[in-house]
């Protein structure tokens, strides 16, 4: 579970004080699926990365599985990163010089897990995407969609609790961009919570809750299919 | 992480830029190969000076009058020679029957008119005994050296150097033939082969004449130095504490000479070339350092180009540590690389020197190269600190902001 309870985060610039995120309330239970809307600037990164550990709050607690994690230090958040949450880039962030599958093991690799053990995981999570044959391609060898799908594997590889994606199909055509949801759906089906930011209505709509920022501020929080 | 990842991932990150990590290896390779080289050329004029001195014979023993307070400086001892007592045929005679000692010869030397015919030349004129011819490893021309005989029995010959037997007689033969030393006639029984430097003394322009006739000529009855060789190399320290006994006992308890050992003097042409050797390692050495500011600026750049993957990096749960090892260990397989490179450039470097110059036995000393790579990997490290550090302190969110 994901609690946030008036949480601020400011940016100072220059002399001004940009208020990202707006004395936000919100709680996130396991196996949910949030879709995250908004306009520009509204807050919506600024939101998924509170939550993901990436980023911390200038005021306002935050309790994940019942920790306050507001205040730990890098190591400490990088642990919870590691062993709770899973991200999806719109930009895949892909190690270019890994081949897909040493993409998909990197987390295993810097947990230190063994070798045997990492590669089967990690094939398995790959061929079960469709990418049997992609193995030991590089990024630049895949087309968009596999690269999603390898980074989709790649936050998977530690089944964390909750997967944070940030528009994770804004940079896919329609066809792929679907695949992806499908797949990202499957794993909110078995359990994982899915998270997702998105300017696409038709996207967003497929979430069973509806989150809607503007100025840093959750204006809106309705559940239901298609609302 | 395990160790065996962290190189794999490091090495990788190399292969990725492979115009940039070859310059650096070029960088590292080329300071390392200074090192060795360097030190190659210094260790070859070491082994071949000390070659020289040795090749003087390593057994030879100076026994000069004088006290020398620290008894290492026969410098010392020739200046405080005067006051001393002097030494004698006798105490020649008394040193030559240690058994640690296989032969002994005194040596008279002054300033001395020849004259053969119409020449005249002024030259260095050496009293000594027929022992001398082997103790200083010279070789004759023609005729014959000193005969052996009673040190004690003057007798009218002399040998030339090789000089003063051209200048005075070319193009004759000088054996056999009348020479005028101040006022006193001898005949010439041998010419020296050509011998150059010995001990910074130029035999070819002496004349080398009986010990007794030197001490008529200049009116002593003392020696300017006893020459000693030793049995053998081991022998030498206890061949030096039995001259000093003897002549101690000789000179009522007084221990009233200075003993220089030939190895002595090796010893510090060794010392001097080692520390020559060890400066240039040090100025070779600077270049690792220059190597290492630019494996900083690389790897600044580095981190900068990798923001992204080093903010994945944390978004995957890296700790701050890990990072840092990531990129340390790529700057320490970047020198240690570029040192293997260098020790094999640094060897092909001694090679050709070698078939350059066949009179010196160039080798790089251990050390120096074992000091190179330390020094290589240390300069890496210590230079791959700071961007490392930068890449660790990343903010996440910055970080996978960029592309
Ligand atoms: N590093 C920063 N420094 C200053 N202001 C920032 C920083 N990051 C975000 N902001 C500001 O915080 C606000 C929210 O940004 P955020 O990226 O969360 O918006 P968003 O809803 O994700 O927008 P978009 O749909 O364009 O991605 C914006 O006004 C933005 O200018
Ligand atoms: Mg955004």
């Amino acid at each position: 579970m994901m609690e946030l309870r008036d949480i601020c985060r400011e940016y100072k610039v220059g002399t001004e004080l940009v208020r990202a995120l707006d004395h936000v309330d919100l709680t996130i239970k396991a196996g949910e699926y949030v879709s995250i809307m908004g306009p520009s600037g509204s807050g919506k990164s600024t939101l998924l990365n509170m939550l993901g550990l990436l980023d911390r709050p200038t005021a306002g607690t935050y309790r994940l599985e019942g920790e306050d994690v507001s205040s730990l230090d890098d190591d400490a958040l990088a642990r919870h990163r590691q062993q709770q949450i899973g991200f999806i880039f719109q930009f895949f962030h892909l190690v270019p010089r890994l081949t897909a599958l040493e993409n998909v093991e990197l987390p295993l690799v810097l947990a230190g897990a063994a070798p045997k053990a990492r590669r089967e995981r990690a094939v398995s999570i790959l061929e079960s995407m469709g990418l049997k044959t992609r193995l030991d391609h590089r990024p630049d060898q895949l087309s968009g969609g596999e690269r999603q799908r390898v980074a989709i594997g790649r936050a998977i590889v530690m089944r964390p609790r909750f997967l944070l994606a940030d528009e994770p199909t804004g940079n896919l055509d329609s066809r792929s961009g679907s695949e992806i949801m499908q797949i990202i759906e499957q794993l909110n089906r078995d359990g994982i919570a899915l998270l997702i930011v998105t300017h696409d209505p038709m996207i967003g709509g497929r979430a069973r809750r509806h989150l809607t920022l503007r100025d840093g501020k959750i204006v809106s929080d309705r559940s239901g299919e298609g609302a | 992480m395990r160790a065996l990842d962290v190189t794999r991932l490091s090495l990788q990150a190399l292969q990725r830029y492979p115009m940039r990590t070859s310059m650096l290896l070029l960088a590292i390779s080329i300071g390392v190969a200074a090192v060795v080289t360097l030190t190659a050329v210094g260790e070859g004029a070491r082994r071949y000076v000390t070659g020289q001195f040795a090749s003087l014979g390593t057994h030879m023993i100076i026994v000069l009058p004088g006290r020398a307070e620290t008894g290492g400086s026969g410098i010392q001892g020739l200046l405080v020679g005067e006051t001393a007592r002097e030494l004698t045929l006798e105490d020649t005679l008394a040193v030559g029957r240690s058994p640690r000692i296989k032969q002994v010869t005194p040596i008279v030397v002054g300033a001395g008119t020849v004259s053969a015919g119409s020449r005249e030349r002024d030259i260095s004129v050496i009293g000594t005994s027929a022992h001398m011819l082997a103790i200083q490893h010279w070789t004759m021309g023609s005729g014959q050296f000193l005969p052996p005989a009673e040190l004690d029995l003057a007798q009218p010959i002399c040998v030339l150097g090789n000089t003063v037997a051209r200048e005075l007689f070319a193009p004759a033969p000088a054996v056999g033939q009348p020479l005028r030393i101040g006022a006193a006639r001898c005949r010439v029984i041998g010419v020296l082969a050509q011998q150059g430097l010995s001990g910074g003394f130029n035999v070819d322009e002496t004349v080398i004449v009986p010990i007794a006739s030197a001490q008529q000529l200049f009116n002593t009855s003392g020696v300017f130095r006893i020459l000693a060789e030793a049995s053998e190399a081991d022998a030498v320290q206890a061949a030096k504490r039995d001259i000093v006994a003897t002549i101690k006992a000789r000179h009522a308890g007084e221990e009233d000479v200075t003993v220089i050992t030939q190895d002595a003097l090796v010893a510090t042409f060794d010392t001097i070339f080692e520390m020559i050797t060890a400066g240039l390692a040090a100025i070779a050495a600077i270049s690792l350092v220059v190597a290492g500011v630019l494996i900083m600026n690389v790897m600044l750049v580095a981190v900068s180009q990798r923001t992204a993957e080093i903010g994945l990096l944390k978004a995957i749960g890296a700790r701050q540590r890990q990072i840092i090892g990531l990129f340390l260990t790529e700057a320490a397989c970047l020198s240690l690389l570029g040192a293997l490179v260098g020790l094999a450039i640094g060897g092909l470097g001694t090679w050709a020197l070698k078939l350059a110059f066949p009179v010196l036995d160039f080798a790089a000393p251990p050390w120096a190269a074992a000091a190179a790579v330390g020094v290589a990997v240390a300069s890496g490290l210590l230079f791959g600190i700071l961007p490392a550090r930068r890449a660790a302190a990343l903010d996440p969110v910055n970080a996978l902001s960029q592309r």
